[in-house]
């Protein structure tokens, strides 16, 4: 068997160099890393380019990452009007941002996961995330290119991992995680609880186990959340 | 003029509730469209989407019902309906793009003649803005509803010849409800169907910056 499993957030995260590209789940509250966060925080990794859908809200999910001045990049759809660090620092242009309609960011990544080198698309022609992007006409309409997004490492969070990796989530709190999952040379992820293989059923794995590379078990441990 | 009434904005969302099918996908945006699930007709059921990966999202969860892993895409917890399902986000906007919803309701800032969408930025304004999922459901819904008023609090027309706001999508609306009437986007431009209670075609003209057309007299709003 492959040992995934990590004793402590912070073996998890342990190899995360500065200037790395990392996916962070998460959606409306839902589903975000929020102990890899904490723990990524405390290691004190620079110059990051983040991709989430959003921005933080005020110190909570990826805020702190900006409060600690740790991210240099964002790839996001809608990075939040309570992300309040995030975007004191874009006012200041201590980040800069790259704004993607959101399902487009996940088709990007999407893409990337599946080996595709690009695809056209109808979202966006004509508006501000067209400049600089590829147009042609296909099938009578106007289609921009967009191209795959790939990351060095995803931070996940699931409800529950087997040994082996296998994924469930809780309710809307899948959202981005499955497809990060795919996108990223390692994908780290946070779960409340690790069962035995076999323990879930297969056909209700959600994530297979050959996107994930590290599992730590981090509901009560550590950090709230 | 501006004296006259015009419809609530629970109205606005009571008169887009009449437009959806009985068994239609439906997602809807923020702001007015956010409203619509409480309006709709006793004897019609839809399906609501929410891009975060829910079909079948149900009424808003009543405190000490909140479960924070069940929230739709405005951040606030709700309920499901029974067969309701959970899909990530990529296959949530595949049903957004592709054409799988019936009806997509957005809010506005603008709408121009030809049915081109900005509703994410207003120019000037601080902060990055955000686009989330409403390109995506611009470009990809079969049938696109903007619920919006019918001026901005300064006066000025929302619906105009050519949109000046960041555009959210081109030639992507098929109808605008507004607080003064409900307007089709056709290919010859802007026919208007209904028209608020006491007004007229010339009154509602004047605050509109493309031109109307109707054919006769366009009837007034009702509710069932």
């Amino acid at each position: 068997m492959r040992h995934k499993i990590h004793a402590s957030l912070d073996s998890a995260v342990a190899d995360i160099p500065d200037g790395a590209r990392i996916m962070f789940g998460g959606f409306g509250g839902a589903g975000f890393p929020n102990n890899l966060i904490q723990a990524l925080a405390l290691k004190g990794t620079k110059d990051i380019t983040a991709i989430s859908n959003n921005c933080g809200t005020h110190d909570g999910e990826l805020g702190l990452m900006f409060k600690n001045g740790q991210i240099r990049h964002v790839i996001a759809s809608f990075p939040g009007p309570h992300s309040t660090y995030f975007q004191e620092q874009l006012a200041t242009k201590k980040v800069t941002l790259e704004l993607v309609p959101q399902g487009i960011l996940c088709e990007r990544m999407r893409a990337a996961a599946a080996g595709l080198c690009a695809f056209y698309t109808t979202v966006g022609v004509g508006t501000e995330v067209a400049g600089g992007k590829e147009e042609r006409v296909i099938g009578g309409k106007r289609c921009i290119l967009e191209m795959p997004i790939h990351a060095d490492y995803a931070l996940i969070k699931a409800e529950t991992a087997d040994e082996l990796g296998n994924l469930t989530y809780r309710l809307a709190a899948r959202n981005f995680n499955p497809i990060m999952a795919m996108a990223a040379t390692a994908t780290i992820v946070e779960v409340d609880e690790i069962v035995p293989a076999g323990s879930i059923k297969p056909e209700q794995v959600v994530t297979p186990a050959i996107f994930v590379h590290r599992i730590v078990q981090a509901k009560g441990v550590r950090y709230a959340g | 003029m501006p004296d006259k009434p015009r419809l609530t904005r629970g109205q606005i969302a009571q008169r887009a509730a009449m437009e959806l099918p009985n068994g239609a996908y439906v997602n809807l945006g923020w702001g007015i469209p956010n409203l619509i699930a409480d309006y709709l007709p006793k004897n019609v059921e839809v399906y609501f989407h929410s891009e975060n990966g829910i079909l079948g999202m149900g009424r808003r969860a009543r405190p000490g019902e909140e479960d924070y892993d069940l929230v739709d895409a405005m951040k606030v917890p709700v309920t499901l309906i029974p067969g309701a399902s959970f899909f990530h986000q990529a296959d949530a906007h595949l049903m957004t793009r592709g054409g799988h919803l019936d009806v997509a309701v957005l809010g506005g800032f603008q709408v121009s003649e030809k049915g081109d969408l900005a509703n994410w930025k207003i120019p000037g304004a601080k902060g990055s803005g955000g686009i989330g999922g409403a390109m995506d459901i611009a470009a990809g819904a079969k049938k696109l509803i903007v619920c919006m008023e019918h001026t901005t609090k300064e006066g000025a027309p929302k619906i105009v010849r050519q949109c000046t706001y960041p555009l959210t999508g081109l030639a992507c609306v098929d109808t605008i409800i507004t607080d003064l009437g409900v307007i089709d986007v056709k290919p010859e431009g802007l026919m208007l169907r209904e028209i608020a209670p006491g007004w007229s075609i010339e009154e509602l003209q004047k605050l509109t910056g493309a031109p109307l057309t109707s054919l006769g007299r366009a009837p007034e709003i009702k509710f069932v």
